[in-house]
Formats: C-alpha cells, structure tokens, sequence
C-alpha cells in the first residue's frame, strides 16, 4: 500500500462519478454520480492523513467534513427532487433547464 | 497482505461504481453504489480510521436503504420493463470522465510525495513510529472539541439548516396554504372537505 495506489483509487472514484453526473438523466441518479465523487475525495483524504501527516488529526477532520457534505447533499438533494416533482412532474435534469444559459 | 485486500477492495470499489451506470434497474444501481460504499470503506479501515471507517459503512447502509425507496418512487425503467435511455451526452460525458482521470492518475504518479513517511507508515507500526497518537479516533474527539471546534460547529449549522429546507422543500401544503398569508383564513383552504368540525 503506497500513497500513489490510494490516490489513483481515489482518481478513479471520482471520474467514474463524474462520469455519471455528466451523463445520468435522472435526477436521483446524478445524485449517486456526486455520492461517488465524494467518497474519492474521502479516500484521498484519509490517504493523506495516514502518508502524509499521521501525526496530526486534521486529515481526519477533512474526511468528517466530506461526510458531512455527502449527507447534506443527498437529504438536499432528495428534497428538491420531491420539490420540482411534486410542482412540475419533472425527475430528469433535462427538463429543469430553467437555468439553461 | 494488506496490499492484496487493498488491491481487491479497489477493483471492487471502482468496479461497482462502474456498474451503478452500467445496470438497466435503478434499484439495482443503488445496491452497486452500496457495495461500492462497503468497498471503498475497507482501505480506511487498513489504514487504521476504524472509527471513519465504520462511520462511512454504517452511514452508506442507511442511507442506501433510504435511497432505494427514492429510487422507486422516481424509478425511470421499473423492473425493466420500460426499456429506455438513461444518459445524454454518453460520448462526450466518457471523454471528459478518462480525460479527468488521466490528468489526475498523472498528477498522481508524478508528484514527488513525501516517500520517507509512505515507507515508515505500514499499518499497524504507526504507533510503534511514534508519530501519531494512541487512538486515532481519540485524537480526532480531542481535535474537534479543542482546536477545530469550530469545523464542528459549522457542520451542525449546516446540518441543522438542512434539515429546515428539507422540510421546507418538501412540505406539499403548509399553513400559509392553508390558512392564508396573515393565517387568519377560516375555514382553511383544503382541497377535500374533511377533519373535525367540518
């Protein structure tokens, strides 16, 4: 187990997340393409703190927050989607194009 | 050993992430993404975060159950019954995923990271190294209520406050539909008669 190994999973996480958020129509599943992208980051992190800077907790607070913010955008997430289904009927980001430059 | 359970988590991890995009059934997806969770959480777990680690799995085991009912309910191809075309964009969207990756497996190999710590760090030896404390989850409960207090209190700000637009958001008649602006409106203004007094 080296560094590089951690990081390229980390890598591959979040380019296949990406990938699913680039691509997914569904809102729900753009929501799992950003759950993966995250947990790459919680990987590299934790990676860090073990190869980089074992000695000191703030890796570990950095994981906390990727956590944290995993869970606050699948509850947001989820309530949006109910949001815009429950006003439009509407649960493909397509069709949410109010935005749309 | 550890390497060979790190190998195999990896590919596992990256391969259940592949096939939550892969599958033709969201439910289906959903449980990939949990194995992908599980998967991904066993490395932190190698590394000696047995408190994040486990934090990660319980938290990915809830929240996928929870997930599978929003799955149903916003199921685009129940049972695979209704065949159709679940992405935009594939080509375009596969090119800038492997360009993302190269780049950053690039920056990866390339870097010159600290290897004298890479080497002394095998699991199991950090304490023997001296450089970490005890118990790394004690470390992070002193950390969080000591110096990084404040991490913590945004957190529960944050979560707070999604937990009153989540409400918010997903009220489908509150009592300002009910009862009018000032909430002086009697009756309330319901759809289907109903309720007491009524």
């Amino acid at each position: 187990m080296t560094l590089q190994l951690f990081l390229l999973l980390a890598a591959a996480l979040f380019a296949v997340g990406l990938y699913g958020l680039l691509s997914q129509q569904s809102i729900v599943m753009i929501l799992m393409g950003l759950e993966l992208a995250i947990n790459g980051i919680i990987v590299a992190a934790a990676a860090f703190w073990f190869f980089a800077a074992s000695g000191r907790p703030d890796g570990q607070v950095l994981v906390l927050v990727a956590i944290s913010a995993m869970a606050i955008e699948m509850a947001m997430g989820f309530a949006i989607t109910t949001a815009i289904f429950r006003a439009r009927d509407v649960d493909m980001a397509d069709s949410a194009s109010d935005l749309a430059g | 050993m550890q390497t060979v359970i790190f190998l195999i988590c990896a590919v596992g991890a990256v391969a259940a992430g592949i096939a939550v995009f892969r599958v033709d059934s969201m439910a289906r997806a959903t449980l990939a993404l949990l194995a992908s969770f599980i998967f991904a959480a066993a490395p932190i777990l190698l590394l000696g975060l047995s408190y994040l680690g486990m934090l990660v799995i319980l938290m990915m085991v809830m929240e996928m159950m929870i997930m599978a009912v929003f799955m149903v309910m916003y199921m685009m191809n129940p049972a695979g019954l209704m065949p159709m075309k679940m992405v935009h964009n594939n080509k375009m969207s596969l090119v800038i995923a492997v360009a993302v990756f190269v780049l950053l497996a690039a920056g990866v190999l390339f870097t010159p990271w600290p290897s004298g710590t890479a080497e002394a760090a095998v699991p199991g030896s950090t304490t023997a190294a001296g450089r970490s404390a005890a118990d790394p989850t004690l470390a992070l409960g002193l950390d969080l209520m000591g110096p990084h207090m404040l991490v913590m209190i945004v957190i529960g700000l944050a979560l707070f406050a999604t937990m009153v637009a989540v409400v918010v958001l997903s009220t489908h008649r509150g009592r300002y539909d009910r009862f009018g602006d000032d909430l002086q409106r009697r009756p309330a203004d319901d759809p289907v008669r109903g309720g007491l007094g009524k």
